[in-house]
């Protein structure tokens, strides 16, 4: 790639950052090139973002429903899946998907909604109740949001 | 007094492991560029294992696993690293903090999930990412993150959060620093000795999805992929493939452009026109990759009609110009 073909794309998941690639020069020599983004790669992220905030929806409906538990539902709004998280709470898959059920949820106890609250880094208050509109992106703490621009 | 964090040159990395090290060396006085970094570590390669699922994808790789780079590196130009791991997260924050105070920049692995600094849209909870801390001032840590502009701060308990979050390639607190930094580098030997490995891993892979059999057989299975898969959820994977290559950092084309880098530096150094020639090739490897990626992109944005023949054809075109490049460094 030559350096004035590096796109400059301005994608938006940059937030204004730039990344560094290498490309060469008229010379053939490798420079250090900061790119604003590239489309194919936004794209991308966007196509496996947009599926992921899909998903979280479905969850969010189910969940009000009263189909699932909130779990579910925090857990794809914290880009996790079951394996993930079972492995982040320390327990096997199924006792997890278990917990997808009302049922089971409600009959937790305090240590294991910690454990969840922390691996998801939700307060238990809020882990327990689907919240009114569903906000499908993840979950900051307000502190954190600062931090982005 | 100026802080250690004001005296750290931070410097932009495309990669965060090679940047880390790069930069690690670099502060104790060996100066060693990121490409150069990368390369002698020999941790170009590709992998693509549909039996790994992470996130529901099946793992694809352009690069050696985590730590390849931190190990690859130390052995190929010999020096001592010191890497500790800890149990309980108080413990690995004084550790932490007791290394910063005696002014020693630290290299830890993290959690991009986690890191607050992370814009949105990029916090996939990916728990082999590498960044620097280089000093603390009124419990928060100023962080060199290689892959951003400009060095951060970051509140201890995000950090601590980051450190010491679990799942898969948790990076339970580990921390790392060199303990004896090489004074100088035999560069024609520990050169050779890289590329040779290297060589290895891409041409003599022991199972037919890693190195050059592996990026053939990626583009057999995005073929039988359209036949069993539903539209959707082909886009998606290639979607996945994309990201893998572009979006982690990994300068441009799956590591090529970086490596490529390595291989003109190298050639330079040692007045070697073997090793340019294979730069010159390396880099046209990448520039085929880079029109795999966008294609794929295209296709699985339904811009253009899916051709599921055509990308088989540019992965096969990826491999057969990579092949080139290793034949032609078998001479060296």
């Amino acid at each position: 790639m030559k350096t004035d073909h590096v796109p400059q794309d301005n994608s938006p998941t940059y937030y204004g950052h730039t990344r560094l690639l290498y490309a060469t020069d008229a010379e053939g020599r490798y420079r250090q090139v900061q790119s604003t983004g590239w489309e194919a790669e936004s794209d991308a992220t966007m196509l496996a973002l947009d599926d992921q905030r899909r998903q979280t929806r479905c969850a969010w409906e189910d969940a009000r429903a009263g189909n699932i538990s909130p779990l579910k539902y925090y857990m794809l709004r914290q880009r996790m899946d079951l394996a993930s998280l079972a492995q982040a709470v320390g327990l096997w898959q199924w006792r997890v998907r278990r917990h997808f059920r009302p049922a089971a949820f409600d009959r937790l106890d305090s240590g294991m909604l910690n454990r969840y609250s922390e691996a998801l880094g939700i307060p238990v208050a809020d882990l327990c109740r689907v919240p009114d509109s569903a906000a499908l992106d993840i979950w900051l703490d307000p502190a954190q949001e600062r931090c982005c621009p | 007094m100026t802080l250690p964090a004001q005296s750290f040159g931070h410097r932009q990395s495309a990669h965060c492991e090679s940047g880390v090290m790069s930069a690690l060396l670099t502060h104790h006085g060996c100066s060693l560029s990121e490409p150069m970094a990368f390369g002698l570590s020999a941790s170009l390669a590709f992998a693509y294992l549909p039996v790994i699922k992470l996130a529901g994808q099946p793992l694809i790789s352009y690069r050696m696993p985590p730590g390849s780079i931190r190990r690859g590196l130390s052995k190929r130009i010999g020096f001592r690293m010191k890497t500790e791991r800890f149990r309980h997260a108080a413990e690995g924050t004084r550790r932490l903090d007791a290394l910063l105070d005696q002014g020693q920049p630290v290299g830890i692995q993290a959690s991009a999930f986690w890191l607050p600094y992370f814009p949105p849209e990029m916090r996939f909870h990916f728990n082999a990412h590498n960044l620097l801390v280089v000093g603390r001032e009124n419990g928060n840590y100023w962080v060199s993150d290689p892959v951003f502009e400009t060095m951060h701060m970051c509140a201890q308990k995000d950090l601590e959060k980051a450190r010491f979050t679990g799942g898969a390639l948790a990076p339970q607190g580990l921390l790392y620093y060199p303990v004896v930094p090489p004074l100088s580098i035999d560069y024609p030997k520990a050169v050779r000795e890289a590329v040779i490995r290297n060589m290895r891993i891409m041409t003599a892979a022991p199972l037919p999805v890693l190195g050059l059999h592996g990026i053939r057989y990626l583009g057999r299975n995005i073929m039988a992929r359209e036949r069993r898969d539903t539209p959707h959820r082909l886009r998606l994977f290639l979607a996945h493939v994309i990201r893998m290559q572009e979006e982690i950092g990994t300068g441009g084309a799956g590591f090529r452009f970086l490596y490529a880098c390595f291989l003109q530096e190298a050639g330079e150094l040692l007045h070697n026109d073997l090793l340019l020639d294979a730069s010159d090739r390396m880099t046209q490897t990448g520039d085929l990759w880079r029109e795999f990626a966008l294609h794929a992109s295209k296709m699985s944005k339904e811009r253009e009609p899916m051709d599921t023949a055509l990308l088989n054809r540019l992965l096969r075109a990826c491999a057969e110009q990579e092949q080139s490049v290793w034949r032609r460094l078998k001479d060296l």
